[in-house]
């Protein structure tokens, strides 16, 4: 299944995002990533959502989403150009023979060494999501000690 | 300063609320305190889901909004299966229900419940009023979104301390600050030119109308240009009464116990226009097989409804009543002879019949002999079931809101209550219950309430012994096995098996109803005459044949040309 890269403006109100989610998840779809934040309106908040589904399916859940009192557009960027950027924190087992190792990695992919520990390195990144995956791919093998990404956010592209 | 119960009361009133369903508890004391000094007309029921129903049938006889109120925790829980009635079906209500104090809320306190999250899958919207002044807003926010585009329940979820505490606040002057609610209401011009140059091309052209066109008030449209551009028209079951059956352009329902003249129409027409319906499996049949050859339009409100099942060729998104009148000035007025004799030739070899010969007493005939009692000029409202069914096949509609149905949900238990909801409503109309014996004992408790507000509701209650349409696929798909269909008869056990289980008159007179039992077919007529002349609740039980089924019938998942007409 494709996966959809889907925006949202909603009002900032409390259940909205439980609404939005009940839709998605009430098809048995699950979401892969999900991100919400404020706008430059305080009272709008911009969500993104990732979601592997099938392409009628999720035309259905983007005009039933469309159609929430709370909701002020909806659009799936997948049929659109865009842009993806996700932010990754991972923290790294480091040894001290494999330290320079890691640093190099790090700065093949515009990663950045963001702290230092004893044992590990912790390592932030943004990226386009295909990108990030495949920094923590080369990492695991040094063993990840821990990771947190944000999920995607994305915007669309003017012609 | 106004405490948030009375500026409830004032939201409703000006709202144009005149009746209020419902049943106190603990957290909606202070509304009830207000209400006591209001004159609202408050119809106290004996169940909050009996108080949806009847909010709900007042809706669909009237098209205003129904308006219920029901206590916290179990009282809301209650209310949660008429909510889903009229989500599914489209019908404007708004729900007030109370909710334990704010500071309390998540503790796990006496009847609480997550009442907005409960019901959130089932509502248009819904609201948790964390502050008084944010309620003169919301509740003209509730009423504005559950009527206007296309309609549903709202619920308002109102804690103690927020109906207690006082504000100023006042209702706000309209609702364009609603920046993520814009029903789309005008069609599209240039896709109702589409439409109609799409009419004016096709030889065999067929409207499939929808309780959307009587939710719009389009009837008088939709007749209008059926007659002026010579088109059948088929209904859905909600769609009953949108054109007059008495027509002969008129086809009667479509879908799985549709008639055969529709269904044949379908399979076979050029151009299918969709008016205010939703291409429901219970219509459709197998999707793939669906009207096979025909171009398809679709007017709806909805813009979620296009595309959703069945792809369609012409989508013209807005509302009936605007869409209709822009159309009708395009059709040309061709004379179709060819398709209209076909479809004449249908309707001729498949009308919808039972055995009249029999001197058995039928479901059928009971039904029949309502539309020759009542010269048609009657609310029929109904159960769901085998009964629903026949109400729909022996019943002519000419007129909207003359046909009260839970048709999405399918809620056993909807006719009685709403029927109630309906004579509150329209106090002098002939109102009907067809039930039966299985779902009108889902709400029967509220027969107290007709009785006690003069509401002459007539029950009439088709008893076959059985849940009917169960014990029918039974018979059809699963070996005859009747397992857990069998009603009114003690099987096992100590002591003589009564005659009747339960005894529907003994239950109609300790109500303070009229009850009636008959079994043939001369004693009909009378009783429903004297039913309906008596102006006091009534309920007429009629002992029917035990293993009548509803056809013709599309088996599930079969095509519409797949019908069949006996089990013979």
């Amino acid at each position: 299944m494709k996966k959809h890269v889907i925006t949202a403006s909603v009002e900032n109100h409390p259940g909205v995002l439980a609404r939005i989610v009940g839709i998605i998840s009430g098809r048995g779809y699950n979401i892969e990533t999900l991100n919400v934040a404020p706008t430059q309106d305080p009272q709008v908040s911009r969500l993104t959502m990732q979601v592997p589904g099938d392409e009628r399916v999720l035309e259905q859940v983007t005009k039933q989403l469309n159609k929430m009192v709370d909701v002020i557009k909806v659009t799936d960027l997948t049929q659109k150009r865009y842009l993806n950027r996700e932010l990754v924190l991972v923290e790294v087992n480091a040894p001290s023979g494999k330290r320079a190792e890691l640093i190099a990695l790090a700065d093949v992919f515009d990663a950045r060494v963001v702290s230092v520990q004893k044992k590990s390195l912790t390592i932030q990144m943004v990226a386009e999501r295909e990108r990030v995956g495949d920094f923590l791919d080369l990492l695991r093998p040094y063993t990840i000690i821990d990771v947190s990404r944000s999920g995607v956010i994305a915007v669309a592209r003017a012609d | 300063m106004k405490t948030g119960a009375k500026l409830i009361m004032d939201g409703l009133k000006a709202e144009g609320v005149k009746t209020i369903f419902g049943l106190p508890g603990g957290a909606v004391l202070d509304i009830f305190a207000e209400l006591y000094h209001s004159d609202f007309e408050f119809i106290l029921t004996r169940h909050e889901q009996g108080a949806t129903h009847m909010a709900d049938g007042y809706a669909r006889a009237t098209g205003k909004t129904g308006c219920c109120i029901v206590t916290s925790g179990p009282g809301a829980t209650n209310a949660v299966t008429g909510l889903a009635t009229a989500y599914m079906d489209g019908i404007p209500m708004v729900c007030l229900s109370g909710q334990v104090p704010s500071s309390m809320i998540g503790n796990d306190a006496f009847q609480e419940a997550d009442t907005t999250g409960i019901t959130r899958a089932v509502t248009k919207h819904n609201y948790l009023v964390h502050n008084v002044d944010d309620l003169p807003r919301i509740i003209a926010e509730a009423f504005h979104i559950a009527r206007t585009g296309k309609p549903g329940p709202v619920l308002i979820d109102i804690p103690k301390d927020v109906q207690r505490s006082a504000s100023n606040a006042v209702r706000p002057k309209n609702m364009d600050y609603l920046r993520g609610y814009r029903p789309s209401m005008d069609g599209h011009p240039k896709q109702v030119a589409k439409l109609a140059e799409a009419i004016n091309k096709a030889q065999k052209p067929l409207l499939y109308v929808g309780g959307g066109v009587i939710a719009s008030g389009a009837a008088a449209d939709l007749t209008r240009l059926a007659r002026k551009a010579h088109i059948p028209v088929t209904t859905t079951l909600l769609g009953l009464g949108a054109f007059p059956e008495t027509d002969p352009l008129a086809l009667r329902m479509l879908g799985m116990h549709g008639s055969a003249a529709a269904n044949k129409a379908v399979s076979e027409c050029d151009l299918l226009i969709s008016v205010g319906a939703r291409f429901d499996d219970r219509v459709t049949g197998k999707i793939s097989e669906f009207a096979p050859h025909a171009l398809k339009a679709h007017i709806d409100i909805d813009p979620s409804a296009i595309d959703k099942s069945v792809i369609i060729d012409i989508p013209v998104v807005g509302d009936a009543a605007r869409i209709l009148p822009l159309l009708i000035p395009q059709v040309k007025t061709l004379k179709r002879s060819g398709w209209l004799n076909q479809i004449k030739q249908w309707q001729e070899q498949y009308p919808l019949a039972y055995d009249t010969q029999t001197t058995q007493l039928l479901p059928q005939y009971v039904i029949e002999q309502i539309y020759e009692v009542t010269r048609g000029n009657a609310v029929i409202v109904t159960e769901v079931g085998q009964h629903q069914m026949w109400a729909a096949h022996f019943f002519k509609y000419t007129k909207p809101r003359t046909f009260i149905s839970s048709g999405g949900l399918g809620t056993m238990g909807f006719g009685l209550p709403a029927a109630i909801g309906v004579q509150a409503a329209l106090r002098d109309a002939t109102v009907v219950d067809i039930g039966g014996d299985g779902s009108t004992q889902m709400n029967i408790q509220e027969l107290v309430v007709a009785v006690e507000h003069d509401l002459p509701i007539n029950v009439v209650i088709l008893n076959n012994g059985y849940l009917g349409m169960v014990r029918q696929w039974q018979e059809m798909f699963y070996k005859s096995e009747y397992s857990a269909t069998h009603l009114g008869g003690k099987k096992a056990g100590r002591g003589k098996p009564p005659a009747y289980l339960p005894d529907f008159v003994k239950i109609a007179e300790a109500h303070g109803a009229l009850g009636m039992r008959l079994t043939q077919k001369n004693e009909v007529a009378p009783a429903l005459r004297k039913a309906i002349r008596s102006k006091r609740p009534c309920v007429v039980e009629c002992i029917v044949k035990e293993n009548e089924n509803v056809y013709p019938m599309v088996p599930p998942g079969a095509s519409l040309t797949e019908m069949i007409h006996s089990m013979a």
